[in-house]
């Protein structure tokens, strides 16, 4: 299914925070041909006050080859001019970043699917694992893996878009 | 064979990571699991409920069917939740 012309994409995996304008500018400068960007990020929230911080746990060299991998499909399914995927690693904060999707395309329907699409692997396919840091207590928990989340990914199985 | 083990089971068993010689009996990565399980407390609580554990062979997705050549990097590890 994969043709000779698919668009490139970047995939990071890293412990240091990510630039949303920065990225959005790498896709779009210079081009006259997007029409659309979708940015997705995802942060860390607080859970009512009572979270201290959010860690991140990442299989190096799975975590980017999976992401990869996903990527790959995303650009033979839609028309996308580009991609770029970055999830963090490691301790991060309550207000913090921690997953970005950029799709660009020369329609907004692709990029919205494509970003869609992407988020649901990341959240069940990729392997990364948080637990939670609260406040009250000194030992943290492992969050746990969510039906819901498995089921938006099986949408993507069942529909022809 | 080099074994890497991720969030709580990472904890559980006390190690992120091992080389061991798969012995004879052990053909699949469901085998493998039983194996490990038998080898003391913590491994035991690590795969206390082995239908919930995710196994990564060279790092690609398989189930506990999968063969074993006994020259692979294999993973286990719970269901992901990242994003």
């Amino acid at each position: 299914m994969s043709n000779s012309t698919t668009t490139e994409f970047t995939v990071r995996v890293q412990a240091e925070d990510f630039d949303v304008l920065a990225e959005t500018e790498i896709l779009t400068k210079g081009r006259k041909d997007v029409g659309a960007i979708v940015t997705f990020t995802g942060l860390c929230r607080d859970e009512g006050g009572t979270l201290e911080a959010l860690e991140l746990e990442h299989y190096p060299g799975m975590a980017e080859a999976q992401i990869s991998k996903f990527a790959q499909q995303a650009v033979e399914r839609w028309p996308l001019t580009g991609l770029t995927i970055i999830h963090r690693f490691g301790k991060i904060p309550p207000g913090d970043n921690i997953v970005l999707v950029i799709a660009t395309s020369s329609h907004r329907r692709a990029a919205f699917e494509a970003s869609d699409f992407l988020m649901d692997f990341l959240k069940t396919q990729a392997p990364f694992w948080k637990k939670e840091h609260l406040k009250e207590t000194s030992e943290g928990t492992w969050v746990e893996a969510k039906a819901v989340d498995d089921a938006d990914a099986a949408r993507w199985r069942n529909s022809r878009h | 064979m080099k074994i890497r083990y991720f969030a709580w089971l990472r904890e559980r068993t006390g190690t992120s990571e091992e080389t061991i010689e798969l012995p004879e009996t052990v053909k699949t990565a469901g085998e493998l699991i039983s194996w490990l399980a038998a080898r003391d407390e913590g491994y035991a609580f690590a795969f206390e409920q082995p239908e919930t554990i995710r196994i990564a062979v060279n790092q690609e997705h398989v189930e506990e069917d999968h063969v074993l050549s006994g020259t692979e990097e294999v993973a286990f590890f719970p269901p992901m939740t990242g994003g």
